[in-house]
Order: C-alpha cells, then sequence, then structure tokens
C-alpha cells in the first residue's frame, strides 16, 4: 500500500470544547501533491480541523488516517505522524532564545539526529530559498513579521515533511508583508507537497489551489475547483461569504 | 493634493536633557519633592559624618591587645585578632589552606566558564568543582586528613550552606515546577502537596526537624552528619520556592510556544529542556536570585541547630570576657560582609538578564 493515492483520510470527525460542538461529522480527503484551501467565517472550526491532523489537537469521534497511520493517542504515532507533517502558525511560534539558524537547525538535530554541520548545510539551503539567508545569525525579534513568517515556513520545511499545514499564515502580516509570504507559499505549490491552507486570501486560493474546502459552524458545506467555486458558489452561506469578502 | 518634501532627522532640543534637568525634574520637580529632597539631605548630614569619625577618623587600626583601643571610635583590633575564626571556624589552622584553594579555583571556575560555549560542558564542569570541593575541604581520603563538620564554621560554613543549598534545590525546583505544569494528575498532585506544604512552614522548623526529629526515626546507632542533615532540610525548603518562581516562568510563556514544539516533533524532555524552560528560566532570573540573596541571609538560622555560622561566630567571639564589649564592630562587620555577598548577586543577576536578553532589536 506504498503508493495510495490519499495522503490524509478524514471519516465522520467530531470534536467538542466542552459541551461545545465544534467540528460536525467532517468527512474529507486528500490526495498526494494535492493543494487544498480551507476558508469560512471565523469560529467555523478550520484551524481547528487542521490542527486535528497533526494532533495537536484531540478529538472524540471520527477517524484521521495520515500517510497510511491511524491517528490515536499513542505517543510512536504522533511522533511519526509529526515527522511528516509540518505547520506554520498565524503568529509564527518561533523560538525567542534561539538564532534562526538554531530554529532551524533544532527538530533536525535533535529528532533526527542529523549531524549539526549537515543541518545547518540543509538549513542554510532553506534560508536561501525564502531569500533571508543573510538573517540567519540574527533573532527573531530583530526580523520583521513577513521575514519571521519565511523563516516558519523554512523551519517547516528543513525536516522535509511530506504535508504541510498553514494555519492563517498572513493574518498577522502588515499589508505590505503580506505578498513576500504568498510568494514563497505559491512556489512550494509547485512542487510536489500537500499543503492544506486555512486562509482568506482568495487571490492564492484562485492560484494554486486544486480545491476549495467552504466551512461554516463545524461543518463542510461546499467543496469545489477554484473556477466553480467562485463562479457557481451553491449554497447560500457561500454566496453570502463571497459577497462580504470580494466586494471591497 | 499636496506632496510634501522629505525632512531630514535632527537632534533632540538640549534644554531636554543632561543632569540638571535630571535633578529639576527628580528632586525639585513638586514642593513636596523639594521639601522631601531636602529632608533626605538633612539626614544624610546627620547619619554619615558621625559613622565615619566613628568607623574611621577615630578608629583604632593598630594593635593586636584591647588596650590599643584608645581613641574612643570603633576598635577593629577586635576583628583583626578574630579573622581567622570569622573566615574559617574551629577548622584547624594548619590545614585552611584547603579551603583557600578551593575559593580559588571558584575563579578558576568562572574563568573556565568564559573560555567554554557548551552550556552542559559547565554544568559539568560545576559539578566537578563543588565534588571536589567538598571532598578537598572535609577530607579523610588519599591521606588527607579529614575535619568533621563540627569543626566547620564562619563565613566558609554560610557560603557552603547557602551554595550546596541553592544548587541542590534548583534540579528539584525545575522537576517540581514541570510537576505542577504537568497534565498528569498523580505527579501534579504530588509537586502541589508538597510545595504547599513546605511553603506553610518555617525555615526553622525544617531545620528543628531535620536535626531533631528525623534521628528518631533511624534505627538505634545510626547517626547522621548534622550539617548533612540541615543541608538536606535547607535543600528541600528551597526547592518549593525555587519551583514557584520558574512556575511564574513558565506560566509567562506563550502557548504557541508549546505547539510549535510540539509540531516540529519534539518529545516532551526536549520541548521542556531547549524550547520552554530556557525561555522560563531567563523570565524567573530576578526572582531566583532573590531566592539566592534571601537563602544567603537564611542560613544564620543554621545556629539554631548548633552550626556556627559567620554571624554566630561573631556573637560567640564578642562573648569572650577578654573582648567584650565590642559587637557594635562586629555586627558592622558582619552587615558589611553580607551586604557584599548579596549586592554582588543582585549585580550578577542584572548581567544575566542582559546576557540573555534576545528581545534586541
Amino acid at each position: 500500500m506504498k503508493d495510495r493515492k490519499e495522503i490524509i483520510e478524514i471519516k465522520n470527525l467530531n470534536k467538542w470544547y466542552g459541551d461545545f460542538h465544534v467540528l460536525k461529522d467532517v468527512n474529507l480527503t486528500i490526495n498526494k501533491g494535492e493543494i487544498i484551501v480551507v476558508c469560512g467565517p471565523s469560529g467555523s472550526g478550520k484551524s481547528t480541523l487542521i490542527r486535528c491532523i497533526n494532533y495537536l489537537e484531540q478529538f472524540q469521534e471520527g477517524s484521521i488516517i495520515v500517510d497510511g497511520i491511524e491517528l490515536v493517542n499513542d505517543v510512536k504515532k504522533i511522533k511519526a505522524i509529526r515527522e511528516e507533517v509540518a505547520m506554520v502558525f498565524q503568529h509564527f511560534n518561533l523560538f525567542p532564545h534561539l538564532t534562526i539558524l538554531d530554529n532551524l537547525t533544532l527538530a533536525p538535530i535533535w529528532v533526527k539526529k542529523t549531524p549539526r554541520k549537515e543541518a545547518e548545510a540543509t538549513a542554510m539551503k532553506y534560508l536561501e530559498r525564502v531569500g533571508i539567508a543573510n538573517q540567519a545569525h540574527k533573532y527573531p525579534n530583530q526580523l520583521s513579521g513577513g521575514q519571521q513568517q519565511r523563516v516558519a515556513i523554512a523551519r517547516s520545511l528543513c525536516k522535509n515533511p511530506k504535508i504541510m499545514l498553514f494555519d492563517e499564515p498572513t493574518s498577522a502580516l502588515d499589508p505590505e508583508m503580506v505578498a513576500e509570504v504568498l510568494d514563497v507559499m505559491i512556489e512550494l505549490a509547485r512542487e510536489d507537497k500537500t499543503m492544506v491552507c486555512v486562509t482568506h486570501e482568495m487571490g492564492f486560493a484562485k492560484k494554486v489551489a486544486d480545491r476549495i474546502i467552504f466551512m461554516d459552524a463545524g461543518q463542510i458545506v461546499e467543496e469545489n475547483t477554484p473556477e466553480e467555486f467562485f463562479q457557481n458558489p451553491e449554497s447560500d452561506r457561500l454566496k453570502l461569504f463571497l459577497e462580504q469578502i470580494l466586494s471591497h | 493634493m499636496a506632496i510634501y518634501n522629505k525632512i531630514n532627522e535632527r537632534k533632540a532640543p538640549s534644554n531636554t536633557k543632561g543632569p540638571t534637568v535630571w535633578i529639576r525634574e527628580n528632586l525639585f520637580s513638586t514642593p513636596l519633592n523639594v521639601a522631601l529632597t531636602i529632608l533626605g539631605i538633612m539626614v544624610l548630614f546627620w547619619v554619615i559624618p558621625p559613622f565615619v569619625k566613628w568607623a574611621y577618623i577615630n578608629a583604632n587600626f593598630a594593635g593586636t591587645t584591647r588596650e590599643d583601643c584608645t581613641s574612643g571610635g570603633a576598635c577593629w583590633v577586635f576583628i583583626r585578632m578574630k579573622i581567622d575564626m570569622f573566615m574559617y571556624g574551629f577548622y584547624p589552622s594548619e590545614l585552611r589552606w584547603r579551603i583557600n584553594t578551593v575559593y580559588g579555583l571558584f575563579f578558576v571556575l568562572m574563568a573556565a566558564f568564559k573560555y567554554l560555549k557548551s552550556p552542559l560542558l559547565k554544568v559539568a564542569l560545576a559539578h566537578v568543582y563543588f565534588i571536589v570541593g567538598f571532598l578537598l575541604v572535609h577530607g579523610g581520603f588519599f591521606g588527607i586528613e579529614m575535619v568533621p563538620t563540627d569543626k566547620w564554621g564562619g563565613l566558609m560554613l554560610t557560603i557552603m550552606v547557602a551554595a550546596v543549598g541553592i544548587v541542590c534545590a534548583f534540579p528539584i525546583g525545575v522537576l517540581l515546577a514541570l510537576g505542577r505544569a504537568s497534565h498528569l494528575p498523580i505527579i501534579k498532585s504530588i509537586s502541589v502537596t508538597y510545595i504547599e506544604f513546605i511553603r506553610g512552614v518555617p525555615l526553622i522548623t525544617i531545620l528543628f526537624m531535620s536535626s531533631i526529629i528525623l534521628p528518631l526515626f533511624f534505627p538505634e546507632g545510626v547517626t547522621f552528619d548534622k550539617l548533612l542533615r540541615a543541608l538536606i532540610g535547607i535543600a528541600m525548603f528551597e526547592a518549593a520556592y525555587i519551583a514557584e518562581n520558574i512556575r511564574g516562568g513558565l506560566q509567562s510563556i506563550p502557548k504557541g510556544q508549546f505547539e510549535a514544539a510540539d509540531a516540529i516533533g519534539l518529545s516532551y524532555w526536549q520541548k521542556m529542556f531547549l524550547v520552554i524552560l530556557p525561555q522560563a528560566l531567563k523570565v524567573a532570573i530576578p526572582n531566583l536570585l532573590s531566592v539566592a540573596i534571601s537563602l544567603f541571609q537564611d542560613t544564620t538560622l543554621v545556629l539554631i541547630i548548633g552550626l556556627f555560622d559567620l554571624l554566630a561566630m561573631v556573637r560567640l567571639s564578642a562573648a569572650d570576657s577578654y573582648w567584650l564589649g565590642y559587637e557594635t564592630e562586629g555586627y558592622v562587620f558582619v552587615t558589611f560582609i553580607f551586604w557584599f555577598f548579596c549586592y554582588s548577586m543582585s549585580t550578577f543577576s542584572q548581567k544575566l538578564e542582559k546576557r540573555f536578553n534576545t528581545n534586541l532589536r
């Protein structure tokens, strides 16, 4: 089964925060190399959904299979999945006490036991790619938001993951810095990586997404190719949503 | 519509900085401040000249007997004659080089710290220093004469109790803090119970317990060194306070740091020791140094269980019938020594804070 097409299979996923039902019967299958954009109003459960994929959130019902490994509360399986799945956060979450280079080499050195020299060479390669190799010895707080987010992307690339999760990567950025981060993401999308992005950047969605998923009140309301999604929205909820975000 | 030209930077106006501005703004800004400033200067005039007169101008430095103290000022001869007692207690005088060697090695250790990069190596070296230091002072091996701990005393005992207390309490404190922040209910409740129990009891009680009550539980004939018992008590006591300070640091770390560490695949211990604790300890430095300073002062309590630290040594010497009446000099001396050590520690803490500050722009 090594060459299966599906890389993420989410079946009947249900999650509650206390009594609040955040995810309702979510079913989603994502194929290898696919670019998925998840959008929807705030509080619709889209961040929660992708945070379930690397087990930052636990769920009560249903199943998630990532690259053939079923997600259960078992340290070894969680570790195996986290080696394949990388995540980029809204607030970057770089480690402020480490230099940029050390931020990138931390996981390779400690988790994969890569020799330091080799890890640093790989890290520099990725920093080069996101265009901040010259800042490698600075600390995160000396960089702008856009640069920090690009470092965060480079950090998540360092373990060469099969799946990249993006949790509103541009929402905390000044408008002037959104483009530099999106450029990096667009370039990544051209590669073989599977990407799941929660984002409100509809331009980005149009350009690179294979499928767009619209969520509201904890469930997937609509799922379509970008052309159909924007031109022929079916549900009223999506029509309203598109009207509101595209009217300005 | 208008287009504006670029404006060049210029210096801030000169009447907004400098010493006169500082004095005007900080000392004479309001009538109340003017009054307080004048009052403060008056108090200084009232206190400082008589003290300087007593401690320096009229003081006696030369001589070896109390008959040499004739001028009416402080009799520093007393301190000079008793200094060995204050520094080393009853430690045999021909073996004091061992203690001095340990002091000397401390500076070697500090110098080595400057050149070593790896934190792991530093911690290892510090441990080697403590073990070698203790063995050298204690003796009793390789033909080095043993000096039983009841001969230890004075400043050397004060420093030792404080240093061993902090060094042993620190790792326990870290584990307790992690335990208290843990999601595992058993570990959490053990940590909380321990911390709250210890914090509810004064240090004196713990010292009494470790020196008087604890031996009652040992089988007949088993004895335990008095100093060692006190050290265990102090380390256990300080660990609870250190744990609470580190917990404060842990709580200040944003949730995103934990999530990022999880997401890149670090294990629990890697996450804590590589990502969370370095940041939490940095936040906790000022409070941890306060614990260290108050422990240094609390070492004077070991007198209660019959150990003679610096303060106890001074009291003992002042009670010497030959030197009767010179306890003021003794206490001024003790005050100075304590001030010197505590002030050094607080300067050190400020240096540490600066060094670990990566919040630069």
